[in-house]
């Protein structure tokens, strides 16, 4: 029987049915380009002399924006420009928008059922609200302004079932994080990882975000969570268009099955290099120099509130500077609105408007030689956050704030 | 033949603060540049790529096999793949071969895409690898993507 995402792949490439390993051209719903891969795929399809499928397109910078030297400046122009020559409706300016996992969420783009490619590894983020996302290079984005369709090779899909109630302090990350440690980084190489079980339908869409979002680390294709009430509420009044939620059927041809118990999930922090390296955060003695909360994985309302619950009163360590980065516009209203950002700047963070920033080293807390960051984001390799040298442990916000405080990884259950 | 380890991941093959430019002769002079600085100095054109499981693990940076073609290397031999490195080397026509061989760097080889086989020069070693799906195949014969939907524009 067929999974969730055999069910959307066939569905969009006007099959009854698919079976893995099968490769097919699917019709594709909409396809992202930030500022970094925009460049690259504008350029190829100029090559093709066609129009493009405007309302298919959606163009968001947010990796080096606001433009972080000259030649980023260009990239971000090009972007413009091609909004500007094909009238392309869904370009969102900074200013107006942030972070673009985020924004294609806020903006009413991802919706259940829907197959949705973005030239970013973590497209994968929009299966928490039951779409196909994936992430595709930046000629194939060109492929699809094109045409509008894409190859795809049928994955299979991995189930993993959480049950159980939650400890205090456990986060989405440090679901994910437990399970990419017991899988591996290529535990889930070219499959679909479907969450079902207890503790998912408990988690708040915020936290569900996150565990999609990270899928990618798994090497999956994509990290779906089969939609309910608290995606439909999200997107009433917010959703563009028509959507159809699609499941898998009870008894689906899943490759493995992993359960887990919520009981045992703790919070952890993923040691350098690799994401898969979890350790409890109360066993790592490490001393911190930056401490990052923001990023597509964790910068949203919820991250900001458990951080600033924590931070409310204190101090950052005066040998950490702490950086929070909302990952949209509306996070940062919603947070000034909270009195949050009060906190953040009482506490001596300093609070940025949104963008990628230092997740991927590219500006807005770059690491020297040997300095020390804890992290809300995604991704700790060698050189990531800056100099080779430099070290990057994955966090989730609250294990993030206790750490700015204290100045070492903390588990905030010790604070 | 240059050897690597298992998850060689796209901040590895080129950084993220050199993702200013598109063109593969810039990216090309940053190619593993934080981890094997020596890399960019003594790669020749023609070289291949030898390396464990999940090669081009994390971002899907096309400029990642991009910067690959720009330096002059002809294939990469992987145990396994990351999928968006694997798709976006097929769609700019870098050959990708999925195989797991015994081989030491600097090993010169021999790859016959025809039939599925790998030669190792020095050992006269062979090794075997499963043909790719044939679209796929086409895919790399034609250039990869662009040509092809090049021609499908033609057809409509």
């Amino acid at each position: 029987m067929p999974t969730i995402a055999e069910k959307i792949l066939a569905k969009k490439s006007g099959k009854r049915r698919v079976e893995p390993g099968e490769i097919i051209e699917a019709e594709v719903d909409y396809v992202m380009v930030n500022d970094v891969t925009g460049l690259p795929a504008f350029e190829v399809f100029e090559e093709f002399n066609t129009k493009p499928l405007k309302e298919k397109i959606v163009l968001i910078p947010d990796h080096y924006v606001p433009n972080k030297d000259i030649a980023s400046a260009e990239q971000a122009k090009a972007m413009r420009e091609f909004a500007r020559k094909y009238k392309i409706p869904n370009y969102f300016e900074i200013g107006t928008s942030g972070i673009c996992h985020q924004i294609m969420i806020e903006r009413g783009f991802v919706a259940p059922g829907r197959l949705i490619v973005g030239a970013d590894s973590h497209s994968c983020t929009y299966g928490a609200l039951g779409a196909l996302g994936t992430g595709v290079g930046s000629t194939e984005a060109a492929t699809v302004f094109a045409i509008g369709k894409l190859w795809f090779k049928v994955p299979e899909t991995q189930k993993f079932t959480i049950e159980g109630k939650l400890n205090r302090y456990v986060m989405g990350k440090d679901i994910i994080l437990h399970i990419i440690s017991d899988i591996g980084v290529s535990g889930s190489l070219y499959k679909v990882m479907e969450f079902y079980g207890s503790t998912i339908e408990e988690l708040s869409l915020s936290d569900r975000i996150t565990i999609s979002n990270m899928a990618v680390e798994a090497g999956a294709k994509a990290g779906i969570i089969p939609p309910d009430e608290k995606v439909f509420r999200y997107l009433n009044g917010r959703v563009k268009g028509d959507y159809e939620a699609i499941y898998s059927d009870g008894d689906a041809n899943y490759s493995e099955e992993f359960e887990y118990d919520a009981e045992e999930i703790i919070p952890v922090v993923a040691e350098p290099f690799l994401p898969s390296n979890v350790k409890p955060a109360s066993e790592v003695d490490v001393k911190i120099d930056q401490a990052y909360l923001g990023s597509c994985t964790n910068g949203r309302i919820e991250d900001l509130r458990i951080a600033a619950k924590i931070l409310k009163g204190k101090k950052v360590h005066r040998d950490v500077r702490m950086i929070v980065v909302p990952a949209s516009k509306e996070v940062f209203e919603e947070a000034l609105r909270e009195g949050l950002i009060e906190i953040f700047l009482d506490a001596n963070a300093y609070v940025s408007g949104p963008t990628c920033g230092a997740c991927l080293g590219g500006y807005m807390g770059v690491l020297a030689r040997d300095e020390v960051c804890v992290s809300s984001t995604n991704r700790n390799f060698i050189g990531r956050m800056g100099h080779k040298d430099s070290r990057v442990y994955l966090a989730s916000p609250a294990v993030v704030a206790a750490s700015a405080i204290t100045g070492r990884i903390t588990d905030p259950n010790e604070l | 033949m240059w050897r690597f380890p298992d998850n060689v991941d796209t901040d590895q093959i080129i950084p993220a603060e050199y993702l200013t430019t598109s063109k593969p002769e810039e990216l090309a002079k940053h190619v593993f540049e934080k981890v094997r600085p020596e890399f960019v100095k003594n790669v020749q054109n023609g070289d291949i790529i030898v390396a464990g499981k999940n090669f081009g693990c994390g971002s899907s940076r096309e400029h990642a096999p991009r910067a690959l073609l720009g330096i002059g290397i002809s294939a990469v031999i992987a145990e396994s793949f990351a999928r968006i490195f694997f798709r976006n080397s097929i769609n700019i026509g870098l050959p990708v071969i999925e195989c797991k061989i015994d081989v030491e760097e600097g090993d010169m080889l021999e790859i016959d895409f025809a039939n599925g086989r790998i030669r190792d020069i020095r050992t006269a070693k062979e090794f075997k690898f499963k043909r790719m799906a044939p679209f796929l195949l086409e895919l790399i014969n034609s250039g990869g993507l662009v040509p092809y939907v090049k021609n499908k524009l033609k057809c409509r």
